[in-house]
């Protein structure tokens, strides 16, 4: 057996208006060289001018991750050539990136694993080339993106733990509203760099690089094949080679090219973007918006809640359902009604209209105010849910719904009785039934009544209890 | 009469309608083209212009500017094969702020390939001569902005600066050479050379005009990071302050006249002996003036600092010019092939050789000894000069050691008696300080020029202590009288 080591390098495409040193916006086309400016061509005599939002959400991002944030904020060129980058030159950042040494807590097999992060630094995304097999198009709506890239420490041991992390730091994007991290549209992509080695030794095996993989579960994919591939070559005394691959859509991997030397790009500070210092106060003022993690919410959830883990996995998932539901038990009601609730009808209805949560009509106080009913008693479960459906369909406030159409739960005993006493009245055959033949379904007959001709408003329980005795009564009153 | 004229001249002649600004424009044309064979200092001559009156001192005033502004429609080379079909798309901030304060383009201007190169001779389109005398250079980079203005065809010209790239061939040229503090003028449009240190220059036949270009130039760009914030000052305003008691230095290991006594260079001792007679009409006019000496190692050291940064930053803000996006277009079986054959083609033997060299300092196993080192030294040359500043406004000194160069002399003086004396205006490019050159006598008919360099941000002051200096020689507005034409 070997012991594997990962190392993901995760290149993320943050969401802004503009790009990340032009006005050109940042949208995705499929039309080519629809948003380019003369700075994303690398024009003679164009300068780069950075974008505040894009530094902002790097530094935040870099934050959620638990990095140490840079004193400034600095740039510096990464130099070679290839037609996908028209300067020449990228812009990013080596001297001091917007964050070092943090980590991401994930969740494995019901574990916690720690990931650490080297760095996660801010950069421009390259064109797009388009290969013919006699020449090449270049699309520029591509070039100069922002883009982050995030650097783990070779720490994860299997494609469970890549893939997890991956779909983690995915939500973690998704939590910091700074991408839609969209990996069929490449907003996400990853390379994957991987070795195997003797489970007795301490030295890291010979290091092999995948490149610009898309999908999380060619992720896995791509790691499955190449432990397999490099455990047999280890396993007939064979050396790995220390080279490039890609994962082509055989799910297996083939070689690019060797890595003879690592290339110099010889870097230097970009001297057209003079340094921007970081306050203690923007760091702090930045770090008071951070919103707690997937992660964080899911152990809350079970621990202060008492949900279970599948509830609160649910729950905990995307941050618009955890935070609305956070906002439904704010009110105070009960938690776990809140649960049920969230869980099931305003997801199915999701589902269902095929919206967003922001999008759905009932805000978190309409629910909170119906689940008061239902744990008030003034309303069964049933009957809420169904209020809840039609008071979707209806664009309207459930609580005011409950109010115009009289729709409380009737409780009150007296009431109960005298709807009882004339339902038992006009079916005098089935009392008899009950009476003498002791027919028991006659009881369900009547909660049906009961319920019918009470508008689906009697509390059943209670309304069972008074059948039973009022059929008692009678039949001893004979 | 149109030939030599200054702008306010000009101006004055157009709003007492003794002229108007077509006849100015054609005026200049037909200069630039009757002195286009003999001195080449065009690249492209245009013969009509497209511009409104505008209520500006520069409004129907024609000029010329370097051909590495991007000016869109307008081929734009930067005197380079790689460039030479190139038609930008967007205009440089220079050239808008011009067309919006309504001057005329005359013509776009023969520059070192690159503006790389302080001698006039490398430009794909041939050497630009010196007005003054054919057989000898007029300098670099801006070497055609400097003799359009050097031959009155035009009252000023943009050029860019780098090292010395506007003030040398000012020098050379006998004419003004002014580059304001960095961030002054956006150098949005400009080709980069190397970022750190490229400045927009001006050249004009006297100090007030320069003052008057500057004033329409300066001003923050969002499209520049490194501008400065407006100062709000217009320098035509201050040019007459009086300057009593304004405290000037010089380096004793550049221009003491001691240190080059046993010199058998008769155009450098004069020089000297000029510069310091013309120090002493300095003090009559009531400055102080006061030699200071400065450790030698640092001063040497120069020369190969801007030689390590700028060669680094060149080869980075080049690395677009592959025929790629624009340009000629290589030939080759891959990618790599098509770019390297556009590159070879398309840069001369001195452009290749500085990327080389810029390759060569950025690379791993020598960017510290080499790259990081020149910053560093760069970094305590203007230590040291802003120490001076603390107690000086400004610095002054030859613009050069000599007269321009003829063409079979040595390209470039690098004995080490020339070291300092003819690399020293690079000082104002490491540290971003104004620095302005005017010509102040003649030696062997040919002008000569000292230099004045302040402290950042004293723009105003600079031009203001240049107008005082200027106002003692006897060459304020002269041109080069050559040919046989009455324009």
């Amino acid at each position: 057996m070997y012991k594997v080591t990962i190392g993901l390098e995760v290149h993320c495409e943050l969401e802004t208006k503009s790009k990340n040193f032009s006005s050109a916006p940042n949208k995705f086309s499929t039309s080519p060289n629809e948003f380019v400016a003369t700075t994303d061509l690398g024009l003679p005599g164009i300068l780069p001018v950075p974008n505040k939002e894009a530094c902002k959400k790097a530094l935040f991002t870099a934050m959620a991750l638990h990095c140490e944030n840079p004193d400034e904020v600095i740039f510096d060129r990464k130099n070679y050539f290839y037609p996908d980058l028209p300067k020449g030159y990228q812009i990013t950042q080596v001297t001091k990136p917007m964050g070092k040494n943090g980590y991401l807590d994930i969740l494995v097999d019901g574990k916690i694993k720690r990931v650490l992060i080297h760095q996660l630094h801010l950069e421009e995304d390259t064109a797009a080339l388009e290969h013919f097999p006699k020449y090449s198009l270049i699309d520029y709506n591509r070039s100069g993106i922002p883009l982050i890239e995030i650097v783990t420490e070779p720490c994860i041991e299997s494609a469970d733990e890549a893939v997890t992390f991956l779909e983690d730091l995915r939500d973690v994007f998704l939590f910091l509203g700074v991408s839609e991290a969209k990996s069929n549209y490449g907003q996400m992509r990853c390379d994957v760099n991987i070795s195997l080695r003797k489970s007795e030794s301490d030295e890291l095996g010979t290091k092999v690089e995948m490149k610009n993989i898309n999908a999380f579960n060619n992720v896995r994919a791509a790691i499955e094949y190449e432990i397999k591939r490099q455990s047999e070559l280890l396993d007939k005394g064979e050396k790995i080679i220390q080279e490039t691959r890609r994962i082509a859509e055989d799910g297996k991997t083939y070689s690019m090219r060797e890595k003879v030397d690592a290339v110099d790009y010889k870097y230097f500070i970009e001297p057209n973007i003079p340094s921007t210092k970081i306050t203690t106060e923007y760091l702090e003022e930045l770090r008071s918006k951070l919103p707690e993690l997937k992660l964080d919410r899911y152990f809350k959830y079970i621990e202060k809640y008492g949900i279970s883990e599948y509830d609160s996995s649910v729950l905990s998932k995307e941050k618009t359902i955890s935070d609305y539901f956070e906002s439904v038990i704010e009110s105070g009601c009960s938690v776990e009604l809140a649960v049920n609730f969230v869980t099931t009808s305003i997801l199915s209805t999701l589902n269902k209209l095929e919206i967003t949560i922001d999008e759905l009509f009932i805000t978190p106080n309409m629910l909170a105010g119906v689940i008061n009913y239902v744990n008030d008693g003034k309303m069964s479960l049933d009957a809420a849910k169904k209020l809840l459906y039609k008071a979707i369909d209806e664009k309207v406030d459930p609580v005011e719904l409950i109010k115009k159409e009289n729709m409380q739960q009737i409780n009150d005993y007296d009431t109960l009785l005298e709807l009882i006493t004339k339902i038992m009245d006009e079916n005098s055959e089935v009392v008899r039934q009950y009476v003498e033949e002791g027919n028991n379904s006659a009881i369900n007959f009547f909660i049906g009544q009961t319920m019918k001709k009470s508008n689906r408003q009697a509390n059943p329980n209670k309304s069972m209890e008074i059948i039973k005795e009022e059929l008692e009564r009678r039949k001893n009153n004979g | 009469m149109y030939r030599g004229k200054n702008i306010s001249e000009l101006k004055k002649q157009l709003e007492n309608n003794e002229v108007t600004k077509e006849e100015l424009f054609a005026s200049a044309n037909k200069l630039a083209h009757y002195f286009q064979d003999d001195y080449n200092s065009f690249v492209t001559i245009l013969d009509e212009y497209k511009v409104k009156d505008r209520d500006s001192l520069l409004s129907g005033i024609p000029y010329a500017l370097k051909d590495n502004f991007s000016t869109a429609n307008i081929l734009t080379t930067a005197s380079s094969n790689i460039l030479k079909d190139y038609v930008p798309v967007y205009d440089a901030t220079v050239y808008k702020k011009l067309k919006k304060a309504g001057a005329l383009l005359v013509g776009k201007t023969v520059l070192d390939e690159l503006a790389m190169g302080g001698t006039g001779t490398t430009a794909n389109t041939g050497v630009v001569r010196n007005p003054w005398d054919k057989n000898r250079m007029i300098g670099g980079s801006s070497a055609g902005s400097a003799s359009c203005v050097a031959l009155g065809i035009v009252p000023f010209s943009i050029g860019s600066d780098t090292g010395d790239s506007v003030r040398k061939p000012a020098a050379f040229g006998g004419v003004v050479g002014f580059k304001p503090t960095y961030g002054r003028i956006s150098r949005y449009g400009l080709f980069s050379f190397a970022s750190s240190l490229d400045h927009v220059g001006i050249f004009t036949r006297n100090v007030k005009d320069a003052s008057i270009v500057t004033d329409v130039l300066k001003g923050y760009d969002p499209k520049d990071m490194v501008t400065l914030k407006d100062d709000n000052k217009k320098y035509t305003d201050t040019l007459d302050n009086d300057i009593k008691g304004k405290k000037l230095f010089y380096i004793k290991e550049i221009c003491n006249s001691e240190l080059y006594k046993d010199s058998n260079d008769h155009e450098l001792l004069e020089v000297l002996d000029k510069f310091h007679k013309m120090l002493d009409k300095c003090r009559n006019l009531g400055y102080v003036i006061e030699e200071v000496s400065i450790d030698k190692n640092l001063l040497a050291a120069i020369y190969p600092a801007y030689m390590c940064i700028s060669c680094a930053e060149a080869t980075s803000n080049n690395a677009n010019l592959t025929g790629i996006q624009f340009g000629p277009r290589g030939e080759g079986n891959n990618i790599s092939e098509i770019m390297f054959d556009a590159r070879t083609k398309g840069f001369s033997e001195f452009i290749k050789r500085r990327f080389i060299l810029g390759s060569y300092v950025l690379q791993k196993e020598n960017q510290d000894k080499l790259f990081l080192n020149a910053c560093r030294a760069r970094r305590m040359i203007v230590d040291k000069i802003n120490e001076l500043f603390n107690e000086y406004d400004g610095m002054i000194l030859p613009a050069s050691g000599g007269i321009a160069p003829t063409f079979d002399s040595s390209s470039e003086k690098l004995t080490d008696r020339y070291l300092l004396l003819e690399n020293h205006l690079a000082i104002a490019n490491f540290g971003g300080f104004p620095s302005i050159t005017i010509p102040y006598d003649f030696v062997d008919s040919m002008p000569i020029a000292l230099n004045i360099t302040s402290p950042i941000m004293q723009d105003d002051l600079l031009l203001n202590m240049a107008y005082k200096i200027e106002s003692v020689t006897d060459c304020c507005d002269i041109y080069a009288k050559v040919g046989d034409i009455d324009v």
